[in-house]
């Protein structure tokens, strides 16, 4: 479903990661780990198309859903009005699935403004369900999660692998599933390369 | 991009002389000689016009101011032109000196265009009994002087090098169509005052508007404009690359 | 797109940060325009063609750094650039959304104000339709001004200064059709320029904003 070949990724002007090499099929989850300002999140914008690597290659479906740091929720529409927004822009399934996935039934009916964090990351979550793409990439998702929602995503996620999904994830915590691989960035760093390598004649 | 194993062609090797390292070489060596042929015209073309033509019989000695005039409007125009070049070859081929050189027009010009409106009024002054009217030509040259400015200003409130490249690229070009709308949206608005183009290169408009005897140094001077303004331009865009050669070396030792 | 489009109206009449903000800021110019002036009514009608569309513009760059702004700063438009819309079309959809909230209010208001500056009746009908043909360049240009300053922070006098220059032809079309109906002369010349402006720009600017909102989302 993914394929990652020789990729380097930039930020800055400055490449940060480069060689990275794997693939991810249906049904595999990959946890991707490494230090803060490793180039995780450049990685993961890199697959989602937001960005272009400096060089390699990156198979991937056409669309994937990329869920980042901000949830991208508007606070004055309420959590349903949001779910089919998002629904109706990637032409996904009904939003009901993803209700009950992160327990919203009964915060549906409220402005999305009034939530709290946790509740606001479990519709940010819920919004990967509604767009009914096979690939998520998810740059921490579990921030701001309590136990007992780590456990909805947990099996939300599990729900989707089973039915012939994958998703690319970077998270601190242990995710205890069953396919889930663990690749550490951290072999891939880049020693101080700039990626402008038109100017590099200036320090010859 | 990758070598071919095949000899270069022409438009290859024209391409090379972009390459940033190959355009510092060659600029260094041109540079001189372009800066001492815009000296060379500029003043001949200038004290010639000045103090060897006679007045003009209705304009007396005003007219002489011309010969700052014309070939400033000429760079002001050719300027964003060049701009427009720049970025086109930068979004198309991504070559580093030519935004560059786009980025290093951009002031020259828009100097050029106030030496343009600022001739422009001091001439109109005798000549209309006023500093400024709004009239499509000056009109336009205000405009695109705001052009300029808009550029400008993109291009230093973006901080990330590349980023601002691209985003005034987009602007430059998508700014040209709508300063070619403007000249001819004044041109509707507002019959002018201003004579129609003193200098045509048809060369039967030439002997009606204008007299060989202003003719000759005045293109001399246009001559010694654009050659001032192409040491400019080599001047600024150099200045532009040792800038980001700059930065890469200090982006270098931040990480080491 | 449509639901986009929708969302977007939805949101700026519910949040009433733009939609009635830039017909009181219409209201205030057009009030004020008289205390600069003077009272006389046959003076004021002779300007009032080009203060009520010099107005109806100033009006329209209030809004425009929201129309990216709010969904750049909330990670929306991220998600939207990820999503199967291509961004040419959030463009056409929020530039849409902007001028149904701003354009067409302020086209609508403008032969009541002009009641304001002594504007006859006749001159108030193409006033009104000179608006509704140009407004729409007025939001697709100035959408595309706020997808090139998007990652400026504060960039909203940044983008009040590329995107004045770029409304010149636009409003010397409009105003221009307005003087002519009340000079009596033929004015379907400069009304179709300024449709062709407002056509040409929602056929040109899609591709140059897409660009834009793709490099500054890198």
């Amino acid at each position: 479903m993914l394929q990652v070949s020789n990729l380097s990724v930039a930020r800055g002007g400055m490449t940060l990661l480069c060689g990275v090499d794997f693939s991810l099929s249906a049904g595999q989850v990959l946890v991707l780990r490494g230090a803060n300002g490793l180039g995780k999140t450049t990685l993961l914008r890199c697959i989602s198309g937001l960005q272009d690597s400096v060089e390699g290659q990156i198979t991937a479906p056409e669309t994937v859903a990329y869920s980042g740091h901000a949830d991208g929720l508007k606070g004055q529409m309420t959590v349903l009005e949001n779910l089919v927004f998002w629904a109706s822009i990637y032409h996904g399934p009904s939003p009901n699935v993803a209700l009950d996935a992160y327990n919203l039934h009964r915060l549906a009916d409220r402005p999305a403004a009034n939530l709290s964090a946790g509740q606001k990351r479990r519709l940010g979550l819920a919004r990967l369900q509604v767009s009914g793409c096979a690939l998520w990439v998810m740059d921490e998702p579990t921030v701001s999660l309590d136990v007992h929602n780590v456990a909805l995503f947990r099996a939300a996620l599990n729900q989707h692998v089973q039915s012939g999904g994958a998703a690319v994830i970077t998270t601190h915590i242990d995710l205890e599933h069953a396919s889930a691989r663990v690749l550490d960035l951290t072999r891939f760093k880049a020693r101080g390369v700039a990626s402008s390598s038109a100017f590099e004649e200036a320090l010859e | 991009m990758n070598s071919k194993p095949i000899a270069p062609t022409l438009w290859d090797r024209f391409w090379r002389l972009a390459n940033p390292k190959t355009f510092m070489g060659w600029s260094s060596r041109v540079l001189p000689w372009i800066a001492a042929a815009a000296a060379a015209s500029l003043c001949s073309g200038l004290i010639w016009g000045y103090f060897f033509t006679p007045d003009d019989m209705r304009q007396g000695s005003t007219v002489k101011i011309i010969y700052l005039h014309v070939p400033a409007a000429l760079m002001a125009i050719n300027g964003y032109l060049l701009m427009f070049v720049g970025a086109l070859v930068w979004l198309i081929r991504r070559q580093h000196v030519s935004v560059l050189a786009a980025k290093a027009a951009a002031p020259v010009g828009m100097v050029m265009t106030l030496i343009a409106l600022a001739t422009g009024a001091i001439w109109g002054q005798p000549m209309w009994g006023t500093y400024w009217v709004w009239d499509p030509r000056l009109t336009s040259f205000l405009i695109l002087f705001l052009f300029y400015v808009g550029y400008i200003a993109l291009w230093s409130a973006i901080e990330d090098e590349d980023t601002a490249a691209d985003l005034t690229s987009v602007l430059a070009i998508v700014g040209a169509v709508f300063a070619m709308l403007s000249r001819y949206a004044v041109l509707f608005w507002n019959q002018g005052l201003h004579q129609g183009t003193t200098v045509t290169m048809a060369d039967g408009a030439k002997q009606e508007n204008i007299s060989d005897v202003f003719f000759q140094p005045l293109l001399l001077s246009m001559a010694g404009f654009s050659l001032l303004f192409l040491t400019l331009l080599l001047i600024g865009t150099r200045t532009e690359v040792r800038s980001r050669r700059l930065k890469v070396l200090q982006e270098r030792e931040r990480i080491e | 797109m449509i639901q986009l489009f929708l969302r977007d109206v939805g949101l700026s009449v519910r949040s009433g940060g733009g939609f009635g903000l830039a017909l009181i800021f219409f209201l205030i110019v057009v009030t004020l325009i008289p205390f600069a002036l003077g009272p006389d009514q046959s003076a004021l009608a002779v300007i009032a063609p080009g203060v009520l569309w010099l107005g109806a513009l100033l009006a329209c760059l209030l809004s425009l750094d929201r129309i990216f702004g709010l969904d750049f700063e909330d990670g929306t438009l991220d998600l939207l650039a990820t999503s199967p819309l291509p961004l040419e079309a959030v463009y056409v959809a929020k530039a849409s959304a902007h001028w149904l909230t701003t354009g067409l209010p302020l086209s609508l208001a403008a032969p009541v104000l002009g009641v304001l500056l002594n504007l006859d009746y006749e001159t108030g009908k193409i006033l009104c339709l000179s608006l509704l043909l140009g407004t729409p360049a007025l939001s697709l240009i100035g959408a595309f001004g706020a997808s090139l300053t998007l990652g400026v922070k504060r960039g909203g006098l940044l983008l009040s200064l590329l995107v004045l220059p770029l409304y010149v032809p636009s409003l010397i079309f409009g105003s221009q059709a307005v003087r002519l109906v009340g000079q009596g002369l033929e004015f379907d010349v400069a009304l179709i320029l300024l449709s062709a402006i407002s056509l040409g720009a929602a056929a040109i600017l899609p591709f140059a904003s897409g660009a834009a909102l793709r490099i500054n989302l890198r």
